[in-house]
């Protein structure tokens, strides 16, 4: 089955990123469908705007949307906060027709009809469960990491808000250890699983945004995780490039590598290990996947 | 000599654990007169019990030892069961070697073994002096009175009433309903107060087997339960009830005005009233203290324009006795009026008002047609403040209780201010919210997000008249901000107290109540509504603060506890009373000022004193001070003490 | 210091416009303090979460315009999704922020961010700043 499925991957993952993305599209070929990434996509906008009267916050998104149903039904993202935000926006078009009309004059030039939320927006994470999903998964996993303890990290916007997003339980998520699970890798839960790691108060508040996070790593470091593992660039800044400093505040503590699920996944699928994009990790957890292989499987 | 039996339980483990039981069982068998003795994990058990019984019948036994635990667990229990095997249930006595004994020597297992013994060895020699006792009857009149026609009163008269008995409902005021009848609404549900008690309120005066007395107070009580003895003081209406057809016309003619008790002084009545329009009975009274006839013999226009003739200046007050079976007192509460209320304004600032008073102007049959004015200019108030806890949870200002209505009629009265006045703003001070009942919590938070009520959490500091406005200080602990509000009226939600003469009443009936005079329940979880007189309940708010389903509720079982009792055919009590020897007494009467349930009396003619049985509770303070030990328990006489005492020795 | 509260204040244009902004019925509240329990970034703000909300409540608007509060919210949702009354505290906040950033107010200088935080944080995070902070 060659499964084409419409891909935004979004400004980060385009350049400070790429690792997350380069795995996602290996792994995706790997098991048989390819992410056809949307020509000529423009930035989600990053923040879904929370003011009720801000129209044009949400048209980058709905342009996004309006592009991808041109291609398909349905629109996969990687990256958290564009997940996000085009979820909430769809829903806004979905539900309010007095602002989706507005947003469409907006792009009525480029759009011969306008978008009425035709699109289903996926995260990848759903589209490993519910379309390969994860007892297929574990079959094709090649390379098992069975001594490996990861700490499945989702951060907020994956989860919130819990109506709209409707990805998983807020308080009690399972998605993120599931897929784990079917990777054969040891899952620890950790009170500081879907606590904010600082976000973007990283540019304007960074002292706060780094306690945040230490106590993130901290927490996985006392229930004995070995890693942590995210879904967002964000995240991943805020936990991986910050535990220098950390270290230097707080006290030194060993350094907790922090990895996107898709290259994890990419590892057990026994990709090329070019691909996997440890060298843009700060704290490199190349140390914990050298680990032989156990099996070989067809 | 009787052939005695003895039952020693193990009570599980809490007698066995401690009480080495083989030794008791060996010494209790050779006691002289124990024709059985067997012990069991638990007697109280149902094949325990048959064990008894079987050993009551195959062993021709006369009197039972149970040694176990206290009797108040299950000395009816046992009794019970010596009474099925034919043995006279007072002839079965409990051996309490559990509180007594294993529980409290726990440590010592040598010694409680012996005490034990010496406890069932005592009471071996009690019973075996025991009489045949059987409980004691008296007369039973299946007839209630009702103190109080309020909706506690009114729903206990009609529960016993269409049962089938005959009840007697007294009401101090000239009509009946009580405070619900002063209501606008009532919460959650906002149903017209009036609407849903007037049925209610005419029901109970057409009932065939109810008798309304209404403008009487209750005078003095005797008897015992099942046959009381009630005087009733019905107050002079002047007016001839039965001629009267309620037109109207004296009122109007009437010159002198007073001030209303029912719309609480904010409007005039006549010296010939009828205390609201939807009053029941609804024929006028008139007020002999401003009557300009009955004090100086001038007016009398109400006589001159009657059509029927009902009027009549020369009624006097008369005393009707009845006889009842049971009395149920409903009769309710009274809002606080203590000092604390100074501080809040009342009294000095006329738009302080309270919460009852709030009713009666929101109350379209109030001195404002229901449009919300305030008393000072008739005004409509756009600031309004309501303040909650006045006098409540206030030990050392008020009462230290929470009235438990406040929060539920605030919410209530903002709510209806706002739907009167939209564009008004109304604010709560308050310190927390109790809403537990069904519907509160949601009827509370729909006034808080549909009308926009401010609610402020903070006690209010002082209340003052500045410039027209009546000046709040008050806090709002949530933010940390002292709170100035500039109010056009004030609302507060004082305490509530039981009615004045409440305490009056108690004494009356020789019922307990408590330091806030509200009536003492004989056990506050089990038994909400007896008194600790025998006969006489209560329901409503002269018990404790409650709103009305639970005063429904409480109203119900107060008549639920009276139906059951004129259910059997006569009053049963416990034999285990005083008796006279009256060849020893000599009629000193040192008993009689003894006794603290009035259970003595003389008999002046034998010059001899007498027990009332069924007052008598067995307590023996008769027995302590007879000079001439003429006085005695039945079943536990000075002899059987003694033979026990010998018998520890 | 006392505050007066009267009808103009509680709703005032200020409490209007924040409750049209952010669509939220402000009066939900009832000061359970759960968001103020569960905010990750309470650690440095001068008013509790739940305290913007009751100010608003209490139409204070100079206080609120002024907190730091409001500027180290992360709009992680965790308030929200923890809000017994569905109250979007998040949507709150935005609201209050905007009164200043559309009024020409900007809380973020691209000039005043150090270059290194420039350097190495993912873009979605500059653009995120910008949004929230600037007009």
């Amino acid at each position: 089955m060659t499964m084409k499925l419409p891909y935004f991957p979004g400004c980060t993952l385009h350049e400070k990123a790429r690792n997350f993305d380069q795995t996602a599209r290996a792994a995706a070929q790997a098991l048989g469908f390819e992410l056809a990434e949307l020509e000529g996509w423009t930035c989600c906008g990053a923040a879904f705007p929370l003011a009720g009267d801000n129209l044009m916050g949400l048209v980058p998104a709905v342009r996004i949307l309006a592009q991808a149903s041109q291609q398909g039904e349905e629109l996969v993202t990687l990256c958290s906060f564009c997940y996000n935000v085009l979820k909430r926006a769809n829903k806004v078009v979905r539900e309010d027709t007095e602002k989706r009309d507005k947003i469409n004059m907006y792009l009525d030039e480029e759009f011969d009809e306008p978008y009425t939320g035709q699109v289903e927006v996926l995260h990848f994470l759903e589209v490993l469960r519910d379309k390969i999903t994860f007892e297929e998964l574990a079959q094709r996993v090649k390379r098992k990491l069975p001594e490996l303890k990861l700490g499945p990290y989702y951060g907020c916007l994956l989860l919130r808000p819990p109506k709209e997003i409707g990805l998983d339980d807020p308080d009690h998520p399972q998605i993120l250890h599931n897929f784990l699970s079917s990777l054969g890798c040891q899952v620890i839960d950790f009170p500081f699983a879907s606590e904010c790691c600082g976000s973007y108060q990283a540019v304007r508040a960074p002292e706060l945004a780094m306690e945040c996070s230490y106590r993130i790593i901290k927490s996985a470091r006392l229930n004995g995780i070995d890693a942590l593992v995210t879904s967002c660039p964000l995240c991943h800044f805020n936990l991986d490039a910050k535990q220098k400093a950390m270290a230097k505040k707080y006290g030194e503590f060993s350094p907790l590598p922090i990895f996107y699920f898709t290259q994890l996944l990419a590892v057990a699928l026994d990709l090329e290990e070019s691909i996997w994009g440890f060298d843009q990790h700060q704290v490199r957890p190349d140390e914990l996947i050298k680990i032989p292989v156990v099996e070989e499987k067809q | 000599m009787k052939r005695i039996g003895v039952f020693v339980c193990w009570c599980g483990s809490n007698i066995a654990e401690v009480i080495k039981l083989d030794e008791v069982l060996e010494a209790i068998r050779k006691y002289p007169g124990v024709v059985f003795a067997e012990y069991y994990k638990y007697f109280c058990s149902e094949p325990g019990q048959q064990i008894i019984k079987d050993a009551i019948k195959a062993n021709q036994l006369d009197a039972m030892i149970v040694a176990a635990c206290s009797p108040a667990m299950h000395q009816a229990t046992f009794r019970k069961a010596a009474a099925a095997a034919g043995l006279n249930q007072y002839q079965c006595e409990i051996a309490n070697i559990r509180e007594q004994c294993s529980w409290v020597h726990r440590m010592h297992k040598e010694e409680a073994t012996q005490k034990a013994i010496d406890i069932i060895s005592a009471t071996i020699e009690k019973v075996k002096q025991n009489e045949q006792l059987s409980p004691l009857t008296s007369p039973l009149i299946k007839r209630a009175l009702i103190v109080g026609a309020g909706i506690a009163g009114m729903q206990a008269a009609l529960d016993i009433a269409n049962s089938g008995y005959e009840v007697l409902l007294l009401e101090r005021e000239p009509s009946i309903g009580g405070h619900m009848a002063q209501l606008s609404e009532t919460f959650p549900t906002l149903d017209c107060s009036q609407c849903i008690l007037t049925p209610r309120m005419v029901e109970v005066a057409q009932h065939p087997r109810i008798k309304l007395i209404t403008y009487a107070e209750l005078e003095s009580v005797s008897g015992s339960i099942g046959n009381f003895t009630v005087s009733i003081r019905q107050k002079p209406a002047y007016v001839d009830r039965q001629k009267c057809t309620a037109c109207g016309a004296c009122i109007e003619k009437c010159p002198v005005k007073v001030p209303s008790e029912f719309n609480f002084g904010l409007e005039m009545r006549k010296a010939i009233y009828v205390v609201s329009p939807q009053a029941v009975p609804n024929k006028p009274v008139i007020d002999a203290d401003h009557c300009m006839y009955l004090t100086k013999q001038k007016c009398g226009v109400c006589a001159k324009i009657c059509e029927a003739k009902a009027i009549d200046y020369e009624q006097k007050e008369k005393i009707i006795e009845e006889k009842v079976g049971a009395i149920i007192v409903a009769t309710g509460y009274d809002l606080f009026s203590g000092e604390d209320l100074d501080l809040y304004g009342y009294g000095r600032c006329k738009n302080v008002i309270s919460g009852l008073e709030f009713e009666r102007i929101n109350s379209a049959s109030g001195p404002t047609q229901g449009q919300i004015k305030r008393p000072s200019d008739g005004q409509v108030p756009k600031e309004i403040v309501f303040i909650q806890c006045v006098g409540s949870r206030d030990p050392e200002g008020g009462k230290p209780y929470c009235s438990r209505i406040c929060c539920m009629y605030t919410a209530k009265h903002a709510i209806l201010y706002k739907k009167k006045i939209p564009d008004g703003q109304a604010y709560v001070f308050y310190m927390d919210i109790r809403a537990g009942g069904k519907g509160y919590e949601e009827f509370v938070q729909k006034g808080i997000e549909e009308e926009k009520i401010l609610y402020l959490r903070g006690r209010v500091s002082k209340v003052f008249e500045d410039n027209g406005s009546v000046v709040v200080w008050g806090v709002d602990t949530l933010s940390g901000k002292k709170i100035e509000i500039k109010a056009d009226l004030v609302v507060l939600a004082s305490a509530i107290v039981p009615r004045q003469d409440a305490k009056k009443i108690a004494k009356l009936l020789n019922i307990g109540s408590d330091e806030h005079g509200f009536f003492k329940e004989t056990h506050p979880k089990l038994k909400p509504v007896e008194s600790s007189t025998a006969g006489i309940f209560f329901a409503g708010c002269g018990q404790a603060p409650k709103d009305i389903p639970d005063t429904v509720a409480q109203a119900g079982c107060a008549a639920a506890k009276v139906n059951s009792l004129f259910s059997m055919n006569k009053v049963l009590s416990d034999p285990v009373i005083a008796c006279v020897n009256e060849e020893l007494c000599q009629g000193c009467q040192l008993c009689i000022s003894a006794c603290t349930y009035n259970a003595r009396e003389f008999d002046s003619r034998r010059n001899i004193a007498k027990v009332i049985d069924a007052l008598c509770q067995g307590c023996g303070a008769c027995v302590a001070v007879c000079p001439n030990k003429a006085a005695e328990v039945k079943n536990m006489t000075t002899g059987q003490i003694l033979h026990m005492l010998d018998q520890l020795q | 210091m006392r505050i007066e509260i009267s009808n103009e204040k509680v709703n005032s244009d200020f409490v209007k416009k924040i409750e049209e902004i952010s669509g939220e019925n402000i009066f939900s509240c009832y000061q359970c303090g759960k968001c103020s329990a569960g905010c990750p970034l309470v650690g440095e703000m001068d008013l509790l979460p739940n305290q913007v909300m009751r100010l608003v409540q209490l139409g204070q608007e100079q206080e609120l315009l002024n907190c730091r509060t409001i500027w180290l919210c992360a709009s992680c949702l965790t308030c929200f999704s923890r809000c017994p009354k569905g109250v979007d505290l998040a949507k709150v906040m935005e609201a209050l922020r905007v009164q200043l950033t559309r009024g020409g107010i900007d809380k973020l200088e691209l000039r005043e961010i150090p270059s290194d935080i420039l350097a190495e944080t993912p873009q979605m995070g500059i653009i995120c700043s910008f949004r929230k902070f600037t007009g």
